[in-house]
């Protein structure tokens, strides 16, 4: 079973060497494939270096394209199974095998590791929890099925989820649109608990106006998405 | 009732921002099928601003009692219209961009695998 773990790096040099070496000593039958999302640091000499495929975009592109990417990649060389894993460290690689569990046993194609189904250590400010909260009730109101947390890029996949994700996948604060997606497509997702660091370097991408700008456009994105046609079984 | 002066100015600037398109294609600065949009804009405009009884039966149709108010609003209308257009040449822009950075990072990552020896799989 050929097993890819797609890392989406910006600017990440402080912690790709350690993510990487973390997934490979989690797993060593991953192939990591850091998707280097126009870095200007050493991201990918130094994630080539420590051991990946590096994907290099020739310029930024957002977290949505460069996980795409990276999904592409295993599409194209049939991969049987990806996992998407920040490249800052944030997830943790020891919860791999958990994450990985449903997929194996074929009870799901999807699963998504949440902070907040038996979570432990995360506890975001009063604003992001409302938001997280406001979009998970939206979308177990849109896809009938309960889900605590839309913003997790901690995912598993099987082949079908590669090759739907690897075909289509949304630009920009992608998470919320993708969980849509996967129901809409008729595929299997469920929520794994995991825990999660603080981050180990750089800084989270939220600020007051991008939050803004992320309420605006996950919200648009999810009502017109209901009114398109819903795609044929695949 | 509208002056002459008026007709004459939104002519000489209809008949001078045609001229522009018109030699924008010309010179290859400017692709035909952006161009139709200007030129249907710059057509009714001119229209309107010549014939002014086509304006008032205009006007009087739509309920504005100045008919110049009338020619300023299918201005902004035609150019509403033409921002809107560009928002989805835009949008597809930036999604065949997109594909293509996508396609690149796959394509070098191939050629630098092919370069390096061969590991043991």
């Amino acid at each position: 079973m050929r097993k890819a773990a797609v890392v989406p790096a910006y600017n990440e040099a402080g912690s790709i060497v350690a993510v990487v070496a973390e997934i490979r000593a989690a797993d060593p039958e991953f192939e990591v494939v850091v998707v280097d999302d126009g870095s200007t640091d050493a991201t990918a000499e130094l994630a080539g270096s420590a051991g990946a495929t590096v994907l290099r975009l020739p310029y930024n592109l957002g977290i949505g394209a460069a996980v795409q990417t990276g999904l592409q990649y295993a599409n194209e060389n049939d991969f049987d199974l990806a996992v998407q894993i920040d490249g800052d460290g944030q997830h943790d690689a020891r919860e791999l095998e958990q994450l990985l569990a449903p997929i194996v046993s074929g009870e799901a194609d999807i699963a998504v590791g949440t902070r907040f189904a038996g979570a432990r250590f995360y506890r975001p400010s009063v604003a992001r929890r409302l938001g997280i909260a406001l979009f998970a009730g939206l979308v177990s109101l849109i896809v009938r099925q309960r889900v605590t947390d839309t913003t997790s890029g901690f995912r598993a996949m099987n082949r079908r989820g590669i090759r739907l994700f690897a075909a289509d996948y949304p630009h920009d604060y992608p998470e919320v649109e993708a969980t849509v997606l996967v129901f809409r497509h008729r595929l299997r997702m469920v929520e794994v608990p995991v825990a999660m660091r603080q981050r180990e370097t750089g800084r989270s991408s939220i600020t007051i106006f991008r939050s803004l700008y992320y309420m605006g456009k996950v919200s648009l994105a999810l009502f017109v998405g209901l009114l398109r046609p819903r795609p044929a079984a695949g | 009732m509208i002056d002459t002066r008026l007709t004459f100015v939104a002519a000489l600037a209809v008949v001078l921002v045609l001229g522009t398109i018109v030699e924008l294609i010309r010179r290859h600065r400017l692709q035909e099928r952006y161009a139709l949009l200007w030129i249907a804009t710059g057509g009714v405009m001119l229209v309107l601003s010549i014939w002014r009884n086509a304006l008032h039966s205009f006007s009087d149709l739509i309920g504005v009692a100045y008919p110049p108010s009338a020619l300023f609003m299918v201005a902004g209308l035609f150019v509403f219209v033409v921002l809107l257009h560009y928002s989805t040449v835009l949008s597809r822009l930036s999604e065949q961009n997109k594909t293509l950075a996508q396609r690149i990072a796959l394509l070098e990552e191939r050629l630098r695998d092919r370069d390096r020896p061969r590991r043991a799989a």
